[in-house]
C-alpha cells in the first residue's frame, strides 16, 4: 500500500444550472490503485451501476438543486458536502427511494429504481439521521429485528459479536432508552457490519460519535468500498479513506 | 417477515404495558358510566346496551391508533421499515395485527363482563362478544388508513377520529344490530355475516391504502 505514492489529482468541474450550482470535485487518490498495479479512472473497467440524470428535488415552493448527474461504479465512495438546507438529506432519501424527486431519474444496474421496487431496497442500506432504535428494545433485540426485517437473520452470538466491535460490550442487553445518544448510534451503524448490500447511503452518521468511533466508521466504509461496495456519506467532516475512488459532491444554497 | 413485524410490536407494546392497560381502563369506565347514570332501569339498560358497548370500543380504538406509526414515525425506525425488502402493505398488516391483538383483543375478552352491568343474558353476552370478535379487526384495519394518513401531523389525535369515525359507522350499525336482535329475540346472524362480510372488504383495501398513505405520509 506505501510502495508508490502518486500526487493526488484533483479535478473541479463547475456547472452553472439555472438557479443552482455545483462545484463537483473529483478526487482520486492514486496510491491504492497504483498499488495493486491496476491504473483505473472512473470510465475503466467497472462499468457504472448508479447512474443518476438530471435529477432535482423541490421542497415546498424551494428548489433544492436541479440538473444533477452522477454515474457511480462499484468501489466508490461519495463525500456529501454542503451547507445545512442545502438538500443533503433529500438527496439520499431520493436515493433510496424515500422520496420522489421532482425531475429526473435514478436508474440501477440499468434499470430505473421505482421499477425495480424492492429488488433495488435488498441492496442497499440507508441511514438517516434518525438513529432508527427503538428505546424500549435492548440494543441486540434492536440490532436482530432490524436485520431479520431486511431478510437477514442473525444469530445471538454474531450480533453480540458485532455490538462488541462497536464498543457496546457490556451493554448489549440494556434497553436503548439508557444509552447516550452516540451509544444508540453505534447501535444503528452495527447493522452495517451484517448487512451484505452494495449501496449505502449514511446520513450525518457521525454526529454524537467519538473520535474512536469515527475512525470505526471510516474502516468500515473503507472495507466496504474495498469489496466493490458504493458508499454516499453525507457529512460536514472530511474523510478521507485509503481505499478506492472518492469522490466530492458538493450541494450549495 | 410478518412474523418478526407482529412479534417486534408485541414486544414492545409488552414493553409499554401502560399504553395497553390505560385503552382498556378507558373502555370499562366509559361502559360502567352508563348503569351508574341512568340507575336500575334494567329494561331502558338492556336496550341501550349493544350500542353503548359498541360506541365504547370504537372509542377506546381511537385512542391506541394514534400510536400505531407515530412512534415508530419519531425515532426513525418506520423509514427502516419502508426500506426493508418486503411489500409494504405486509408491513402494515403485520402492524395491525399486531395492534388488534394488543389493543383490540382484551376489549373482546372484557366485553361480557361489563356487559352484565347492563342486565344482558347469556345468549346476548355470548353474541356481543361474536360481534365484537368480528367487528374489531374492522377498527384496527380501517384505523390504519387514519393512522398513516395523519402521521407527524398538529393534532393528529382529534384528525384521526374526525377522519375515521365515520367510516366505522357500517361496522357499529351492524354489530350492535346483532346484539340488539337477540335480545328482542331475533337471529343475529345476518348481521355478523355482514359484519364479517366488510371486515373481509376491509382487509382486501385497508393495507393498500395505509401503504400508499404512509409513503405520502413521509416524504
Amino acid at each position: 500500500m506505501v510502495a508508490r505514492q502518486r500526487p493526488r489529482s484533483t479535478a473541479v468541474e463547475e456547472l452553472d444550472i439555472a438557479d443552482c450550482r455545483f462545484a463537483i470535485a473529483n478526487l482520486q487518490i492514486g496510491n491504492w490503485q497504483s498499488a495493486i498495479g491496476n491504473d483505473y479512472n472512473d470510465r475503466g473497467g467497472k462499468s457504472n451501476i448508479l447512474e443518476v440524470s438530471k435529477l432535482g428535488c423541490v421542497r415546498g415552493d424551494r428548489r433544492l438543486f436541479s440538473g444533477l448527474d452522477l454515474s457511480l461504479s462499484p468501489g466508490t465512495f461519495v463525500q456529501l458536502t454542503g451547507p445545512n438546507g442545502s438538500g443533503k438529506t433529500s438527496l439520499l432519501r431520493i436515493l433510496c427511494g424515500l422520496l420522489s424527486p421532482a425531475e429526473g431519474e435514478i436508474s440501477w444496474r440499468g434499470a430505473n429504481i421505482r421499477a425495480l421496487g424492492e429488488d433495488y431496497v435488498t441492496e442497499l442500506t440507508y441511514l438517516g439521521h434518525r438513529p432508527g432504535v427503538k428505546d424500549e428494545l435492548s440494543a441486540l433485540e434492536n440490532l436482530r429485528i432490524s436485520n431479520a426485517l431486511n431478510g437477514v437473520e442473525v444469530s445471538h452470538e454474531g450480533a453480540v459479536d458485532a455490538l462488541q466491535r462497536m464498543g457496546l460490550a457490556g451493554r448489549e442487553h440494556l434497553p436503548a432508552r439508557y444509552l447516550s445518544e452516540g451509544q444508540r448510534r453505534r447501535v444503528a451503524l452495527a447493522r452495517l457490519l451484517l448487512c451484505n448490500t452494495r449501496l449505502w447511503l449514511l446520513d450525518e452518521v457521525m454526529t454524537s460519535l467519538d473520535k474512536g468511533a469515527v475512525g470505526l466508521v471510516r474502516s468500515l466504509i473503507e472495507n466496504h468500498v474495498k469489496r466493490d461496495g458504493i458508499a454516499i456519506v453525507a457529512t460536514h467532516q472530511e474523510l478521507e479513506l485509503a481505499a478506492g475512488v472518492t469522490k466530492r459532491l458538493e450541494l450549495s444554497t | 417477515m410478518l412474523r418478526w413485524i407482529v412479534w417486534r410490536d408485541l414486544m414492545l407494546a409488552w414493553r409499554r404495558r401502560s399504553d395497553m392497560l390505560s385503552t382498556v381502563f378507558f373502555f370499562v369506565i366509559v361502559v360502567s358510566l352508563f348503569p351508574l347514570g341512568i340507575g336500575p332501569e334494567t329494561q331502558l339498560l338492556r336496550s341501550i346496551a349493544p350500542g353503548v358497548v359498541w360506541v365504547a370500543a370504537l372509542l377506546a380504538s381511537m385512542l391506541s391508533l394514534g400510536r400505531l406509526f407515530a412512534n415508530d414515525y419519531q425515532d426513525g425506525t418506520l423509514e427502516q421499515l419502508l426500506l426493508t425488502p418486503q411489500p409494504l402493505f405486509l408491513v402494515v398488516l403485520g402492524k395491525v395485527l399486531a395492534h388488534w391483538i394488543v389493543a383490540e383483543i382484551p376489549l373482546v375478552l372484557i366485553a361480557p363482563l361489563v356487559g352484565v352491568q347492563f342486565d344482558l343474558s347469556p345468549q346476548t353476552l355470548r353474541v356481543l362478544f361474536v360481534s365484537l370478535l368480528v367487528g374489531t379487526p374492522i377498527l384496527s384495519l380501517i384505523g390504519s388508513v387514519g393512522a398513516a394518513l395523519t402521521l407527524g401531523l398538529r393534532g393528529g389525535g382529534v384528525l384521526i377520529s374526525i377522519l375515521i369515525l365515520p367510516l366505522y359507522i357500517p361496522a357499529l350499525i351492524f354489530g350492535a344490530g346483532a346484539v340488539e336482535a337477540t335480545i328482542i329475540g331475533m337471529s343475529p346472524t345476518p348481521h355478523l355475516y355482514l359484519l364479517g362480510a366488510f371486515a373481509i372488504v376491509s382487509l382486501l383495501f385497508a393495507p393498500w391504502a395505509a401503504s400508499a398513505a404512509l409513503r405520502i405520509s413521509l416524504e
